[in-house]
């Protein structure tokens, strides 16, 4: 069976540097992977190369085995949706705005908004829990409510793939959680660029970044080892087992 | 804030979903050919209605009254051509004004202000003092390459002073507009010294400042043809210019092909600029008064708004060049003169807007 996405020694080099090098990685259907590295390690270079924003100048990236510099914008973005870093508007818009933009891809001219459209909002605003905010201005929100209405715009798209950088950032630990648990009910193939351990813990998979290469891939348990995070992170950490049988939590201590 | 989120669409005249809402549309031909009527109507000689709806009636077969051939030419030759051709221009600048603040991310963006307009008029100067002939297409193709030329130079002086979207970068872009301006400018009297005789010369001057005195029937043979492409190409990327809400990337992401749909549109935009700057010169401010009242009205979704745009456009010029004929009695001042009157403080409103946010 062809992976959703695969990656081939894909490289990415910027002015003289490489800052995305040499990474190959086939995801398998309905899994989380969790990108995890430093900050300028290349994780969100890596994204782009697999979301098809970026070409790779090494290497090459398939989606459904199909060399993606063969496929048509379009076509790339019925099948895979990403939320960026950073994304905002000036635009006086509603959420619900906002979020039919995930529509654009099924859509053109002569083929136009239609109730199955309608539905794949609602559902996708619905899924957030953002529904009761549907008409509230973009510039109102929050920026975890912000997030969160990026997030519904991804589902609306209905992809096969979903790609998220660190779309945890300015959310509470409740909507963390909730957006994780989210992202893990959806049933989609993820990647996941994240920032806590302690999440990358929930996540099928964890590839680890370091200045722009994969330093390791596998599950989070085996993979973060105390040795690989403190090469990578420069602290101390200790996975304790959580004496009530929940997930293990790490104890961290920050290296000089 | 949940009693905001309790009252639906709000200060908006928009629905919900991107393709509904059209119900006003209907009404954009009877406006059109209101203000048509209008501009028709009024002028520095002032002709009584009556004898307006007869010319028009015999013009248009249905009436076949004996007319004073002066108040017949007055009406049809001078007046209704001017208003349709000020239509269309109005027309086409708020549409490329529009086209350049969706893909620019910039709320600022405007032809004349980016110095789009002030390369279209060298090139057509250029032009029409090399005598290479060609008449008006001629020219408008002259003003085409010199309306790329300026926003291609624009472009890549604001990136390269590091403009991006956002005030800081719509303040970069403008300033990068001036520098273009004042270059163009510079180069068309250069042109016109060089080149231009006397009587050319204050000819050429005068049509710089946004005219449509010398405006007659042949003019919308060009200018309607390219208005309606104009508006039809802008209205078939609707959705394309709405996934620019979260910027060029959010764009691609979403599947724009960002490279097809800024070329075109912003080819597009250059062109309906070069052919109104070839007929009527450099109109300032239509690009950015127009689209930013029609967000107010119809929101921003562009399913709604270029339609809306291209209405207010067209009404807006017509009525300012019926302004332009009236204020002064007995003076026609160029039009370029009324919409930066207006323009201007709609440039400060945005700007002050633009930083309360
Ligand atoms: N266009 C560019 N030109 C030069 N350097 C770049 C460019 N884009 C990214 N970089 C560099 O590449 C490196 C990787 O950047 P990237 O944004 O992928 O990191 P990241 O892992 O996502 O970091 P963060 O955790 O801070 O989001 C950084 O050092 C960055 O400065
Ligand atoms: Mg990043």
């Amino acid at each position: 069976m062809t992976p959703p996405l695969e990656l081939d020694g894909a490289g990415r080099r910027v002015q003289g540097r490489d800052i995305v090098a040499d990474v190959s990685l086939s995801l398998q259907p309905g899994e989380m992977l969790g990108l995890i590295g430093p900050n300028g390690s290349g994780k969100s270079t890596l994204l782009n190369l697999m979301a098809g924003l970026m070409r790779p100048c090494r290497g090459e990236v398939r989606l459904n085995g199909q060399p993606m510099a063969r496929l048509r914008r379009r076509q790339i973005a019925q099948r895979l949706a990403l939320v960026a870093q950073s994304a905002d508007t000036g635009d006086r818009i509603t959420v619900r705005e906002a979020v039919e933009l995930g529509r654009t891809p099924w859509l053109d001219p002569l083929r136009p908004w239609s109730p199955r459209d309608d539905a794949a909002v609602a559902a996708a605003l619905k899924a957030v829990d953002m529904a009761h905010m549907a008409a509230r201005d973009w510039s109102s929100l929050s920026g975890g409510e912000r997030q969160r209405a990026h997030i519904a715009r991804a589902h609306a798209q209905s992809p096969q793939i979903l790609l998220l950088d660190e779309p945890t950032n300015h959310l509470d630990i409740h909507h963390q959680l909730g957006i994780l648990d989210l992202v893990a009910g959806l049933g989609t193939t993820t990647v996941i660029a994240l920032h806590d351990l302690h999440h990358a813990l929930r996540c099928d998979r964890v590839l680890v970044m370091q200045a722009g290469r994969c330093v390791a891939l596998g599950p989070p348990a085996e993979t973060l080892t105390p040795a690989l995070i403190r090469e990578i992170f420069a602290i101390e950490a200790e996975l304790i087992l959580h004496p009530g049988g929940a997930r293990p939590v790490f104890a961290f201590q920050r290296l000089s | 804030m949940r009693m905001r989120a309790a009252a639906p669409g709000m200060a908006r005249a928009g629905g919900r979903g991107m393709g509904r809402g059209w119900g006003w549309l209907w009404l954009a031909p009877a406006v059109l050919v209101a203000a048509l009527f209008f501009g028709t109507a009024v002028g520095e000689t002032r002709i009584p209605l009556a004898t307006v709806i007869e010319v028009l009636a015999v013009k248009a077969g249905l009436s076949s009254a004996a007319l004073d051939p002066i108040d017949a030419s007055v009406i049809w030759h001078y007046r209704l051509s001017r208003a349709v051709v000020a239509a269309c221009g109005g027309a086409s600048l708020a549409l490329s004004g529009l086209i350049l603040q969706a893909l620019l991310r910039n709320p600022l963006a405007e032809p004349y202000l980016l110095g789009i307009s002030a390369g279209a008029s060298t090139g057509a100067v250029l032009i029409a003092v090399a005598g290479v002939g060609g008449g008006l297409v001629g020219m408008s193709a002259g003003a085409f390459a010199g309306a790329l030329t300026a926003f291609a130079l624009v472009a890549g002086l604001a990136h390269a002073a590091g403009g991006g979207s956002g005030l800081r970068g719509a303040g970069v872009i403008i300033l990068a507009g001036i520098a273009g301006s004042q270059m163009f400018n510079a180069l068309t009297a250069l042109i016109i010294a060089q080149s231009a005789s006397a009587e050319q010369a204050r000819g050429i001057m005068f049509w710089l400042l946004g005219n449509l005195s010398g405006v007659r029937w042949p003019d919308t043979g060009l200018a309607l043809p390219v208005a309606a492409l104009g508006l039809a190409v802008t209205l078939w990327h609707a959705r394309a210019l709405d996934a620019f809400t979260f910027g060029a990337e959010a764009a691609a992401a979403l599947g724009i092909d960002l490279r097809r749909t800024q070329a075109v549109l912003i080819g597009t935009a250059a062109l309906v600029t070069a052919v109104m700057v070839s007929i009527a010169g450099a109109i300032g401010f239509v690009g950015l008064v127009v689209p930013h009242a029609m967000r107010f009205l119809v929101g921003t979704r562009h399913a709604r708004l270029v339609p809306a745009t291209a209405l207010a456009g067209a009404v807006f010029l017509v009525l300012s060049d019926v302004v332009s004929r009236i204020v002064i009695p007995g003076q026609v001042l160029p039009i370029g003169v009324i919409t930066a009157l207006v323009g201007a403080p709609a440039f400060a409103v945005v700007m002050v807007r633009g930083r309360q946010r």
